[in-house]
């Protein structure tokens, strides 16, 4: 992206599509990377029923041009600068804000202690699988629950996200961790109530709600 | 209702626009139970417009309406809404 300003982490864009009979339509997308140079990466989950997602996954070709608003928001983000230890919750598609934190703590060498913990329907759906085990380490834990469906010998969560598990995952409240929750807004709700109910600050808990139409 | 609502990061690009900051780290104070918090945290409903409610005790904030050439406004429920400067 030429003339990029540079982005943080957890922040999006909004991608303008505009038809030839003038008709328009707008969706927003975290980003995905890290602020490295003016490169942008964006991670669009397909939706059957989208208007704009197939055309994104489907039709844009290297070269084309696509109107973009961003970088956008600055509620939902983390910079190294604010420190931990970082608790991140995701469920689905809502990984990629929380992505693009994993990724800018480790383009800056940082070592704020981060805990993943990353709810999918199964391994197979866990984007960014590979990365995150390359990134394990260095103070940064990834935890997988497989709500659907598990491969043989799994060891880890094999349930949706409760207070439980986010007892045993997360920093306890006396450690004040910093939470980043995202994902589809059932999902939210539930950990957000969990958190609170666990005597987690609710000033300390962030959160990002994503509809169909949505990120 | 519950998977119709977002948050008010949901339109921060629309916000943006608008004020001409960024918006989801204004503070907005609640006109109906008082509490102050984020843009960004407020609970958002899409309809034919967008609802801003509190996410504290659910008062309407303020109602939004779109067509291709205007953006209606409404602020009902807002009693303070503080800025970066």
């Amino acid at each position: 992206m030429p003339g990029w300003p540079g982005h943080r982490a957890g922040q999006h864009v909004d991608v303008r599509l505009t038809a030839e009979d003038g008709y328009q339509t707008e969706r927003s997308y975290s980003i995905a990377s890290a602020p490295v140079g003016t490169r942008v990466a964006l991670t669009v989950q397909r939706l059957e029923d989208g208007e704009v997602s197939p055309y994104l996954t489907d039709e844009l070709r290297p070269g084309d041009k696509i109107e973009l608003r961003g970088p956008i928001g600055g509620y939902f983000v983390w910079e190294p600068s604010q420190g931990g230890p970082l608790m991140l919750v995701a469920g689905g598609s809502g990984i990629v804000p929380l992505m693009a934190m994993i990724r800018t703590r480790a383009a800056a060498g940082d070592d704020t202690e981060t805990r993943l913990l990353y709810s999918s329907r199964s391994q197979d759906d866990a984007i960014y699988r590979d990365e995150l085990e390359r990134l394990s380490g260095n103070g940064l834990t990834v935890v997988h629950a497989l709500t659907e469906s598990q491969p043989p010998g799994w060891t880890s969560y094999a349930r949706r996200v409760d207070a439980e598990m986010l007892a045993e995952v997360s920093p306890s409240p006396a450690e004040r961790p910093r939470f980043y929750a995202c994902g589809p807004t059932p999902f939210v709700e539930a950990v957000a109530e969990s958190l609170v109910r666990l005597g987690h600050d609710t000033q300390a808990i962030k959160t990002e709600r994503f509809g169909a139409t949505g990120r | 209702m519950g998977e119709l609502m977002l948050d008010g990061n949901a339109i921060a690009g629309f916000l943006q626009e608008v004020f001409a900051v960024e918006m989801t780290t204004a503070i907005g104070t609640c006109g109906g139970c008082g509490a102050a918090g984020p843009v960004g945290a407020v609970h958002l409903y899409r309809g034919a417009g967008i609802v801003l409610r509190c996410p504290h005790c659910n008062n309407v904030l303020a109602k939004i309406v779109k067509n291709d050439s205007q953006v209606w406004i409404d602020f009902q429920g807002i009693r303070t809404l503080e800025l970066a400067a």
